[in-house]
Protein backbone atom coordinates (compact mmCIF):
# COMPACT_ATOMS: atom_id res chain seq x y z
CA UNK A 1 0.00 0.00 0.00
CA UNK A 2 1.06 3.49 -0.68
CA UNK A 3 -0.02 6.50 1.29
CA UNK A 4 0.78 10.18 0.67
CA UNK A 5 0.44 11.87 3.41
CA UNK A 6 -0.44 15.89 3.42
CA UNK A 7 1.92 16.31 0.32
CA UNK A 8 2.76 19.27 -0.46
CA UNK A 9 5.80 20.33 -3.40
CA UNK A 10 7.06 23.47 -3.70
CA UNK A 11 9.37 25.04 -6.30
CA UNK A 12 11.53 27.76 -5.92
CA UNK A 13 11.50 30.11 -9.15
CA UNK A 14 12.54 32.96 -10.11
CA UNK A 15 9.41 34.57 -10.55
CA UNK A 16 8.05 33.27 -6.96
CA UNK A 17 7.60 30.08 -5.84
CA UNK A 18 4.82 27.42 -7.54
CA UNK A 19 3.17 25.31 -5.40
CA UNK A 20 3.33 21.77 -7.87
CA UNK A 21 1.07 19.79 -5.28
CA UNK A 22 -0.74 21.21 -2.81
CA UNK A 23 -1.66 19.04 0.52
CA UNK A 24 -2.63 15.54 -1.60
CA UNK A 25 -3.28 12.63 0.47
CA UNK A 26 -4.25 9.93 -1.54
CA UNK A 27 -4.11 5.72 -0.05
CA UNK A 28 -3.29 3.19 -2.72
CA UNK A 29 -4.43 -0.31 -1.82
CA UNK A 30 -1.22 -2.83 -2.95
CA UNK A 31 -2.22 -4.47 -6.17
CA UNK A 32 -4.84 -2.07 -7.17
CA UNK A 33 -4.23 0.37 -10.42
CA UNK A 34 -4.61 3.83 -9.40
CA UNK A 35 -5.51 6.74 -12.26
CA UNK A 36 -4.64 9.99 -11.61
CA UNK A 37 -5.88 12.37 -14.54
CA UNK A 38 -5.83 16.15 -14.93
CA UNK A 39 -5.04 18.51 -17.31
CA UNK A 40 -1.27 19.91 -18.35
CA UNK A 41 0.60 21.68 -15.54
CA UNK A 42 -1.91 19.80 -12.78
CA UNK A 43 0.50 18.66 -10.92
CA UNK A 44 -0.27 14.64 -11.47
CA UNK A 45 3.43 13.79 -12.86
CA UNK A 46 5.10 16.26 -9.85
CA UNK A 47 2.37 13.92 -7.62
CA UNK A 48 3.98 10.74 -9.35
CA UNK A 49 7.55 11.86 -8.92
CA UNK A 50 6.47 12.27 -5.20
CA UNK A 51 6.03 8.63 -4.74
CA UNK A 52 9.72 7.37 -5.37
CA UNK A 53 11.27 11.05 -4.16
CA UNK A 54 12.55 11.31 -8.10
CA UNK A 55 10.90 14.99 -6.15
CA UNK A 56 11.09 15.18 -2.90
CA UNK A 57 8.35 16.74 -1.20
CA UNK A 58 7.97 19.61 0.60
CA UNK A 59 5.87 18.74 3.01
CA UNK A 60 4.42 15.38 3.60
CA UNK A 61 4.81 11.83 3.71
CA UNK A 62 5.23 9.21 1.42
CA UNK A 63 4.57 5.81 3.41
CA UNK A 64 4.87 2.31 1.18
CA UNK A 65 4.58 -0.77 3.13
CA UNK A 66 4.61 0.96 6.74
CA UNK A 67 8.32 2.79 5.37
CA UNK A 68 8.29 6.28 5.14
CA UNK A 69 10.47 7.17 2.38
CA UNK A 70 11.00 10.80 3.33
CA UNK A 71 12.36 9.89 6.18
CA UNK A 72 15.18 7.50 4.43
CA UNK A 73 18.83 8.50 3.78
CA UNK A 74 20.27 8.45 0.04
CA UNK A 75 21.32 4.92 0.46
CA UNK A 76 17.99 3.62 2.20
CA UNK A 77 16.25 5.39 -0.54
CA UNK A 78 18.22 3.97 -3.61
CA UNK A 79 17.52 0.50 -2.51
CA UNK A 80 13.67 1.52 -1.71
CA UNK A 81 13.61 2.47 -5.60
CA UNK A 82 14.61 -1.25 -6.65
CA UNK A 83 10.98 -1.68 -5.54
CA UNK A 84 9.27 0.65 -7.35
CA UNK A 85 9.97 0.35 -11.34
CA UNK A 86 8.63 3.63 -13.34
CA UNK A 87 7.88 3.97 -17.00
CA UNK A 88 7.90 7.34 -18.81
CA UNK A 89 6.08 9.48 -21.51
CA UNK A 90 9.03 9.38 -23.92
CA UNK A 91 10.79 5.99 -22.77
CA UNK A 92 13.66 7.51 -21.52
CA UNK A 93 16.04 4.32 -22.85
CA UNK A 94 19.42 4.66 -23.42
CA UNK A 95 19.93 4.90 -26.92
CA UNK A 96 23.56 3.32 -27.34
CA UNK A 97 22.93 0.19 -25.66
CA UNK A 98 20.46 -2.76 -26.74
CA UNK A 99 16.97 -3.40 -25.74
CA UNK A 100 18.91 -6.63 -23.60
CA UNK A 101 21.47 -4.10 -22.29
CA UNK A 102 18.78 -1.49 -21.03
CA UNK A 103 16.74 -4.18 -19.13
CA UNK A 104 20.17 -5.76 -17.96
CA UNK A 105 21.18 -2.07 -16.51
CA UNK A 106 18.13 -1.83 -13.99
CA UNK A 107 19.63 -4.97 -12.41
CA UNK A 108 22.92 -3.86 -12.49
CA UNK A 109 22.01 -0.53 -10.24
CA UNK A 110 19.85 -3.28 -7.81
CA UNK A 111 23.37 -5.22 -7.69
CA UNK A 112 22.74 -8.56 -9.12
CA UNK A 113 25.44 -10.22 -10.37
CA UNK A 114 26.32 -10.43 -14.31
CA UNK A 115 25.30 -14.00 -15.29
CA UNK A 116 21.98 -13.48 -13.18
CA UNK A 117 21.14 -10.42 -14.93
CA UNK A 118 21.72 -11.72 -18.20
CA UNK A 119 19.10 -14.72 -17.31
CA UNK A 120 16.36 -12.34 -15.99
CA UNK A 121 16.87 -9.31 -18.57
CA UNK A 122 16.09 -12.17 -21.57
CA UNK A 123 12.98 -13.36 -19.10
CA UNK A 124 11.70 -9.91 -18.67
CA UNK A 125 11.98 -8.96 -22.66
CA UNK A 126 10.00 -12.85 -23.03
CA UNK A 127 7.08 -11.39 -20.71
CA UNK A 128 6.48 -8.33 -22.94
CA UNK A 129 7.27 -10.47 -26.38
CA UNK A 130 9.97 -8.93 -27.35
CA UNK A 131 12.48 -11.87 -26.95
CA UNK A 132 13.43 -11.59 -30.29
CA UNK A 133 14.45 -8.52 -29.87
CA UNK A 134 16.62 -8.61 -27.51
CA UNK A 135 20.08 -6.88 -29.71
CA UNK A 136 18.17 -3.96 -31.38
CA UNK A 137 19.06 -0.42 -30.19
CA UNK A 138 16.19 1.68 -29.16
CA UNK A 139 16.03 3.64 -32.86
CA UNK A 140 15.31 0.08 -34.39
CA UNK A 141 12.59 -0.23 -31.81
CA UNK A 142 8.76 0.91 -32.65
CA UNK A 143 7.25 3.60 -29.91
CA UNK A 144 4.99 0.92 -28.37
CA UNK A 145 8.17 -1.72 -28.37
CA UNK A 146 10.46 1.03 -26.95
CA UNK A 147 7.61 1.36 -24.11
CA UNK A 148 7.35 -2.48 -23.52
CA UNK A 149 11.48 -2.36 -23.13
CA UNK A 150 11.02 0.05 -20.82
CA UNK A 151 8.15 -2.13 -19.01
CA UNK A 152 10.51 -4.73 -18.92
CA UNK A 153 13.50 -2.39 -17.54
CA UNK A 154 10.89 -1.16 -14.94
CA UNK A 155 9.34 -4.76 -13.68
CA UNK A 156 12.98 -7.16 -14.09
CA UNK A 157 13.81 -6.17 -10.58
CA UNK A 158 10.62 -7.45 -9.44
CA UNK A 159 9.46 -3.96 -7.76
CA UNK A 160 6.35 -4.10 -5.55
CA UNK A 161 5.26 -0.55 -7.42
CA UNK A 162 4.72 0.50 -11.00
CA UNK A 163 5.02 4.22 -11.54
CA UNK A 164 3.52 5.22 -15.06
CA UNK A 165 3.89 8.94 -15.90
CA UNK A 166 1.84 9.40 -19.64
CA UNK A 167 2.84 5.68 -20.49
CA UNK A 168 0.72 5.93 -23.69
CA UNK A 169 0.90 9.51 -24.60
CA UNK A 170 3.86 9.13 -27.18
CA UNK A 171 2.34 6.26 -29.27
CA UNK A 172 -0.50 5.76 -30.97
CA UNK A 173 -4.47 4.29 -30.70
CA UNK A 174 -3.69 1.46 -31.92
CA UNK A 175 -0.37 0.57 -29.67
CA UNK A 176 -2.24 2.57 -26.91
CA UNK A 177 -4.67 -0.34 -26.41
CA UNK A 178 -1.68 -2.75 -26.48
CA UNK A 179 0.97 -1.01 -23.77
CA UNK A 180 -2.10 -0.48 -21.30
CA UNK A 181 -2.90 -4.57 -21.60
CA UNK A 182 1.07 -5.26 -20.75
CA UNK A 183 0.64 -2.92 -17.98
CA UNK A 184 -2.71 -4.75 -16.53
CA UNK A 185 -1.64 -8.21 -17.20
CA UNK A 186 1.78 -7.36 -15.13
CA UNK A 187 -0.47 -6.14 -12.62
CA UNK A 188 -2.58 -8.71 -12.53
CA UNK A 189 -0.42 -11.39 -12.78
CA UNK A 190 1.84 -10.09 -10.28
CA UNK A 191 0.14 -8.27 -8.22
CA UNK A 192 2.28 -4.90 -8.73
CA UNK A 193 0.49 -2.03 -7.17
CA UNK A 194 0.51 0.18 -10.38
CA UNK A 195 -0.06 4.52 -10.41
CA UNK A 196 -1.08 5.92 -13.72
CA UNK A 197 -0.66 9.56 -14.76
CA UNK A 198 -2.59 10.45 -17.65
CA UNK A 199 -4.50 12.93 -19.30
CA UNK A 200 -6.92 10.61 -21.15
CA UNK A 201 -9.91 9.67 -20.41
CA UNK A 202 -9.99 6.43 -22.14
CA UNK A 203 -6.84 5.28 -20.50
CA UNK A 204 -8.26 5.27 -16.92
CA UNK A 205 -11.55 4.01 -17.68
CA UNK A 206 -9.31 0.85 -19.35
CA UNK A 207 -7.39 0.11 -17.02
CA UNK A 208 -7.38 2.23 -13.38
CA UNK A 209 -9.17 0.60 -10.47
CA UNK A 210 -9.87 4.28 -8.81
CA UNK A 211 -9.15 7.18 -10.18
CA UNK A 212 -7.89 10.71 -8.76
CA UNK A 213 -8.57 14.17 -10.37
CA UNK A 214 -6.24 16.75 -10.28
CA UNK A 215 -6.55 20.04 -10.68
CA UNK A 216 -4.38 22.90 -9.61
CA UNK A 217 -2.22 20.83 -7.31
CA UNK A 218 -5.15 18.98 -5.78
CA UNK A 219 -6.74 16.25 -5.87
CA UNK A 220 -10.09 17.66 -6.27
CA UNK A 221 -12.57 14.61 -7.37
CA UNK A 222 -12.24 10.44 -7.26
CA UNK A 223 -14.05 7.86 -8.34
CA UNK A 224 -14.54 4.13 -8.65
CA UNK A 225 -13.92 3.34 -12.66
CA UNK A 226 -16.64 0.89 -11.66
CA UNK A 227 -19.18 3.23 -11.01
CA UNK A 228 -17.97 5.32 -14.42
CA UNK A 229 -19.25 2.21 -16.08
CA UNK A 230 -22.34 1.41 -14.42
CA UNK A 231 -23.16 5.09 -15.17
CA UNK A 232 -23.82 5.98 -11.36
CA UNK A 233 -21.08 8.74 -11.16
CA UNK A 234 -21.62 12.30 -11.31
CA UNK A 235 -18.84 14.83 -11.41
CA UNK A 236 -18.77 17.20 -8.95
CA UNK A 237 -16.61 19.64 -10.64
CA UNK A 238 -16.28 21.09 -13.57
CA UNK A 239 -13.21 19.44 -14.21
CA UNK A 240 -14.45 16.37 -13.45
CA UNK A 241 -17.70 17.15 -16.14
CA UNK A 242 -14.96 18.22 -18.85
CA UNK A 243 -12.81 15.38 -18.37
CA UNK A 244 -15.86 12.69 -18.53
CA UNK A 245 -17.08 14.56 -21.35
CA UNK A 246 -15.47 13.18 -24.53
CA UNK A 247 -16.89 15.17 -27.25
CA UNK A 248 -14.43 17.84 -28.50
CA UNK A 249 -16.32 21.58 -28.73
CA UNK A 250 -15.15 24.01 -30.85
CA UNK A 251 -16.04 28.05 -31.14
CA UNK A 252 -17.08 28.28 -34.50
CA UNK A 253 -16.13 31.98 -35.06
CA UNK A 254 -13.02 31.83 -32.54
CA UNK A 255 -12.07 35.33 -34.50
CA UNK A 256 -15.05 36.91 -34.33
CA UNK A 257 -14.83 40.72 -33.24
CA UNK A 258 -11.32 40.99 -33.63
CA UNK A 259 -9.60 43.87 -35.44
CA UNK A 260 -6.35 44.44 -37.22
CA UNK A 261 -3.58 45.79 -34.85
CA UNK A 262 -2.21 48.17 -37.48
CA UNK A 263 -5.03 50.17 -38.75
CA UNK A 264 -7.77 49.09 -36.60
CA UNK A 265 -10.33 48.05 -38.97
CA UNK A 266 -12.57 44.97 -38.22
CA UNK A 267 -10.68 41.69 -39.64
CA UNK A 268 -12.49 40.40 -43.06
CA UNK A 269 -12.75 36.97 -44.76
CA UNK A 270 -11.86 36.02 -47.84
CA UNK A 271 -15.18 36.72 -48.79
CA UNK A 272 -14.56 40.23 -47.13
CA UNK A 273 -17.53 40.33 -44.85
CA UNK A 274 -16.50 41.23 -41.51
CA UNK A 275 -15.80 38.13 -39.10
CA UNK A 276 -19.18 37.28 -37.03
CA UNK A 277 -20.55 35.40 -34.75
CA UNK A 278 -22.02 32.43 -36.25
CA UNK B 1 74.29 20.44 -41.14
CA UNK B 2 71.49 21.34 -43.34
CA UNK B 3 70.71 24.88 -41.74
CA UNK B 4 74.24 25.40 -43.31
CA UNK B 5 73.48 24.23 -46.89
CA UNK B 6 70.26 26.32 -47.91
CA UNK B 7 71.88 28.36 -51.17
CA UNK B 8 68.65 27.29 -53.13
CA UNK B 9 65.39 28.32 -52.27
CA UNK B 10 62.24 26.73 -53.18
CA UNK B 11 60.53 29.58 -55.56
CA UNK B 12 63.84 29.80 -57.58
CA UNK B 13 64.53 26.63 -58.35
CA UNK B 14 61.51 25.37 -60.00
CA UNK B 15 59.65 22.31 -58.10
CA UNK B 16 62.34 22.18 -55.16
CA UNK B 17 62.01 18.40 -55.45
CA UNK B 18 65.29 17.47 -54.59
CA UNK B 19 65.21 19.86 -51.74
CA UNK B 20 62.30 18.53 -50.48
CA UNK B 21 64.32 14.92 -50.83
CA UNK B 22 67.33 16.45 -49.00
CA UNK B 23 64.87 17.37 -46.18
CA UNK B 24 63.14 14.37 -46.15
CA UNK B 25 64.64 13.00 -42.94
CA UNK B 26 64.13 16.19 -40.79
CA UNK B 27 60.88 16.04 -42.42
CA UNK B 28 60.16 12.59 -40.47
CA UNK B 29 61.70 13.13 -37.20
CA UNK B 30 59.19 16.44 -37.53
CA UNK B 31 56.47 14.31 -38.04
CA UNK B 32 57.61 11.80 -35.45
CA UNK B 33 57.66 14.69 -32.71
CA UNK B 34 54.41 16.02 -33.73
CA UNK B 35 53.27 12.02 -33.00
CA UNK B 36 54.97 12.54 -30.22
CA UNK B 37 53.15 15.31 -28.67
CA UNK B 38 49.30 14.52 -29.84
CA UNK B 39 49.86 11.03 -28.74
CA UNK B 40 50.58 12.04 -25.35
CA UNK B 41 49.33 15.35 -24.60
CA UNK B 42 45.39 14.17 -26.08
CA UNK B 43 45.30 11.19 -23.84
CA UNK B 44 46.79 12.87 -20.67
CA UNK B 45 43.70 15.74 -21.77
CA UNK B 46 40.95 12.95 -21.78
CA UNK B 47 42.17 11.20 -18.90
CA UNK B 48 42.09 13.91 -16.92
CA UNK B 49 39.62 16.19 -18.59
CA UNK B 50 37.18 13.63 -18.50
CA UNK B 51 36.97 13.67 -14.66
CA UNK B 52 37.16 17.30 -14.55
CA UNK B 53 34.09 17.69 -17.08
CA UNK B 54 32.11 15.55 -15.03
CA UNK B 55 32.28 16.98 -11.85
CA UNK B 56 31.90 20.87 -13.74
CA UNK B 57 28.41 18.90 -15.08
CA UNK B 58 27.81 17.12 -11.66
CA UNK B 59 28.48 20.45 -9.58
CA UNK B 60 26.30 23.18 -11.43
CA UNK B 61 23.29 24.44 -9.90
CA UNK B 62 21.28 21.68 -12.21
CA UNK B 63 23.61 18.87 -11.68
CA UNK B 64 23.78 15.61 -9.97
CA UNK B 65 25.09 16.92 -6.77
CA UNK B 66 24.97 20.90 -7.21
CA UNK B 67 27.69 22.85 -5.12
CA UNK B 68 27.29 26.23 -6.32
CA UNK B 69 29.57 27.83 -4.80
CA UNK B 70 32.64 25.48 -5.47
CA UNK B 71 31.33 25.08 -9.37
CA UNK B 72 31.53 29.15 -9.70
CA UNK B 73 35.52 29.19 -8.92
CA UNK B 74 36.38 25.99 -10.19
CA UNK B 75 34.28 27.23 -13.38
CA UNK B 76 36.21 30.37 -13.61
CA UNK B 77 39.87 28.66 -13.18
CA UNK B 78 39.02 26.77 -16.11
CA UNK B 79 37.94 29.99 -18.21
CA UNK B 80 41.34 31.66 -16.68
CA UNK B 81 43.12 29.09 -18.30
CA UNK B 82 41.39 28.96 -21.49
CA UNK B 83 42.26 32.79 -22.27
CA UNK B 84 45.90 32.45 -22.23
CA UNK B 85 46.81 33.08 -25.77
CA UNK B 86 49.07 29.40 -26.36
CA UNK B 87 52.21 31.05 -27.00
CA UNK B 88 51.97 33.43 -23.67
CA UNK B 89 51.04 30.32 -21.34
CA UNK B 90 54.01 27.83 -23.13
CA UNK B 91 55.88 30.69 -21.72
CA UNK B 92 54.40 31.37 -18.74
CA UNK B 93 54.42 28.05 -17.23
CA UNK B 94 57.92 27.24 -17.81
CA UNK B 95 58.27 26.95 -14.09
CA UNK B 96 55.56 24.13 -13.90
CA UNK B 97 57.20 22.61 -17.04
CA UNK B 98 60.69 22.69 -15.16
CA UNK B 99 59.11 21.01 -12.16
CA UNK B 100 57.27 18.24 -14.31
CA UNK B 101 59.68 16.81 -17.05
CA UNK B 102 63.33 18.30 -15.69
CA UNK B 103 63.29 20.60 -18.75
CA UNK B 104 62.37 23.30 -20.60
CA UNK B 105 63.55 23.21 -24.40
CA UNK B 106 62.40 19.70 -26.41
CA UNK B 107 59.35 17.63 -27.30
CA UNK B 108 58.74 16.64 -23.94
CA UNK B 109 58.93 20.35 -22.24
CA UNK B 110 56.07 21.32 -25.02
CA UNK B 111 53.96 18.16 -24.00
CA UNK B 112 53.25 20.16 -20.70
CA UNK B 113 51.71 23.28 -21.56
CA UNK B 114 49.74 21.28 -24.62
CA UNK B 115 48.43 19.25 -22.00
CA UNK B 116 47.57 21.79 -19.49
CA UNK B 117 46.08 23.94 -22.18
CA UNK B 118 43.77 20.72 -23.42
CA UNK B 119 42.51 19.58 -19.84
CA UNK B 120 39.96 22.32 -19.40
CA UNK B 121 39.48 22.42 -23.03
CA UNK B 122 38.22 18.49 -23.19
CA UNK B 123 36.47 19.39 -20.00
CA UNK B 124 34.17 21.90 -21.63
CA UNK B 125 33.47 19.47 -23.94
CA UNK B 126 32.73 17.02 -22.01
CA UNK B 127 30.63 19.34 -19.71
CA UNK B 128 28.40 20.38 -22.81
CA UNK B 129 27.68 17.00 -24.51
CA UNK B 130 26.64 15.56 -20.81
CA UNK B 131 24.46 18.39 -20.69
CA UNK B 132 22.81 18.29 -23.80
CA UNK B 133 21.93 14.54 -23.20
CA UNK B 134 18.54 15.70 -21.87
CA UNK B 135 17.49 14.95 -18.13
CA UNK B 136 15.06 11.49 -19.40
CA UNK B 137 18.05 8.80 -19.16
CA UNK B 138 19.01 10.31 -15.68
CA UNK B 139 15.61 10.72 -14.48
CA UNK B 140 15.17 6.80 -15.62
CA UNK B 141 18.45 5.79 -13.92
CA UNK B 142 17.87 7.67 -10.69
CA UNK B 143 14.12 5.43 -10.72
CA UNK B 144 16.30 2.78 -10.60
CA UNK B 145 18.03 3.27 -7.82
CA UNK B 146 21.40 4.20 -9.47
CA UNK B 147 24.60 5.79 -7.21
CA UNK B 148 25.68 9.41 -9.30
CA UNK B 149 28.60 7.19 -9.88
CA UNK B 150 26.72 4.80 -11.85
CA UNK B 151 24.46 7.50 -13.57
CA UNK B 152 27.95 9.01 -14.79
CA UNK B 153 29.42 6.05 -15.73
CA UNK B 154 26.85 4.03 -16.93
CA UNK B 155 24.29 6.34 -18.71
CA UNK B 156 25.82 9.65 -18.90
CA UNK B 157 29.28 8.77 -20.54
CA UNK B 158 27.79 5.96 -22.38
CA UNK B 159 25.48 7.83 -23.87
CA UNK B 160 27.59 10.93 -24.85
CA UNK B 161 30.10 8.31 -26.22
CA UNK B 162 29.82 9.49 -29.71
CA UNK B 163 29.67 13.26 -29.02
CA UNK B 164 32.87 13.04 -27.17
CA UNK B 165 34.52 10.68 -29.98
CA UNK B 166 33.85 14.17 -32.02
CA UNK B 167 35.13 16.39 -29.13
CA UNK B 168 38.47 14.56 -28.96
CA UNK B 169 38.85 14.55 -33.23
CA UNK B 170 38.22 18.85 -33.03
CA UNK B 171 40.54 18.83 -29.90
CA UNK B 172 43.38 16.95 -31.95
CA UNK B 173 42.49 18.68 -35.09
CA UNK B 174 43.14 22.35 -32.82
CA UNK B 175 46.15 20.68 -31.47
CA UNK B 176 47.72 20.13 -34.65
CA UNK B 177 47.80 23.58 -34.93
CA UNK B 178 49.03 24.53 -31.47
CA UNK B 179 52.13 22.17 -31.72
CA UNK B 180 53.43 24.50 -34.40
CA UNK B 181 53.95 26.49 -31.73
CA UNK B 182 56.52 24.17 -30.40
CA UNK B 183 59.50 25.27 -32.39
CA UNK B 184 59.51 28.46 -29.44
CA UNK B 185 60.65 25.84 -26.81
CA UNK B 186 62.83 23.65 -29.51
CA UNK B 187 59.74 21.23 -29.51
CA UNK B 188 60.07 20.67 -32.97
CA UNK B 189 57.12 19.05 -34.90
CA UNK B 190 55.92 19.37 -37.96
CA UNK B 191 54.47 23.14 -37.82
CA UNK B 192 57.78 24.37 -36.47
CA UNK B 193 59.28 22.71 -39.40
CA UNK B 194 56.88 24.58 -41.47
CA UNK B 195 57.57 28.10 -39.61
CA UNK B 196 61.33 27.44 -39.62
CA UNK B 197 61.39 26.61 -43.90
CA UNK B 198 58.92 28.50 -45.02
CA UNK B 199 58.69 31.54 -42.63
CA UNK B 200 62.54 32.08 -41.41
CA UNK B 201 63.92 31.49 -44.59
CA UNK B 202 62.08 31.53 -47.31
CA UNK B 203 62.11 28.41 -48.66
CA UNK B 204 58.20 27.86 -49.64
CA UNK B 205 58.49 24.72 -51.13
CA UNK B 206 59.46 23.25 -48.48
CA UNK B 207 56.78 24.99 -46.40
CA UNK B 208 54.15 23.71 -48.41
CA UNK B 209 55.04 19.89 -48.26
CA UNK B 210 55.07 20.79 -44.50
CA UNK B 211 51.43 22.20 -44.95
CA UNK B 212 50.55 19.63 -47.29
CA UNK B 213 51.52 17.27 -44.52
CA UNK B 214 49.72 18.73 -42.14
CA UNK B 215 46.47 19.02 -44.01
CA UNK B 216 46.97 14.81 -45.00
CA UNK B 217 47.51 14.50 -40.96
CA UNK B 218 44.31 16.71 -40.37
CA UNK B 219 42.02 14.88 -42.73
CA UNK B 220 42.78 11.65 -41.57
CA UNK B 221 42.20 12.57 -37.69
CA UNK B 222 39.04 14.41 -39.31
CA UNK B 223 37.47 11.38 -41.02
CA UNK B 224 38.61 8.93 -39.10
CA UNK B 225 36.86 10.58 -35.91
CA UNK B 226 33.98 11.02 -38.39
CA UNK B 227 33.44 7.62 -39.03
CA UNK B 228 33.97 6.19 -35.47
CA UNK B 229 31.37 8.20 -33.97
CA UNK B 230 29.12 7.32 -36.80
CA UNK B 231 29.67 3.57 -35.87
CA UNK B 232 28.91 4.11 -32.02
CA UNK B 233 25.97 6.25 -32.78
CA UNK B 234 23.03 4.45 -32.39
CA UNK B 235 20.56 6.95 -31.93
Amino acid sequence: MISLRNVSTTFRGKDGDFTAVNDVSLEIPAGSIQGIIGFSGAGKSTLLRNINLLERPTRGQVVLDGVDLTALDDERLRRERHQIGMIFQHFNLLNNRTALQNVELSLKFAGIEKAERRRRAQEALEIVDLAEKSTSYPAQLSGGQKQRVAIARALVTHPKVLLCDEPTSAVDPRTTASVLQYIADINQSLGITTVVVTHELNVVKAIADNVAVMENGAVVERFDVADLAAGTFEPGTEIGRYLLDEEIHLDRTPLAGRRDPASGAPLRGRDGKELAHA
Amino acid sequence: MLSASAPTTGSESGLGLDRIIELLPEIGVAMGQTFVMLLVAIPLAILLGTPLGVWLYSASPVGLKPRPRAHRIVDSLVNTIRSFPFLILLIAIIPITRFIVGTTIGTAAVIVPLTINAIPYFARFVEQNLTQLGSGVVEAARAMGATRGQIVRDVLLVEARPALIGSITIMTVSFISYSAMAGLVGGGGIGDFAIRYGYYRYETVVMLAAIVLMIALVQVVQIGGTRLARVLDKR
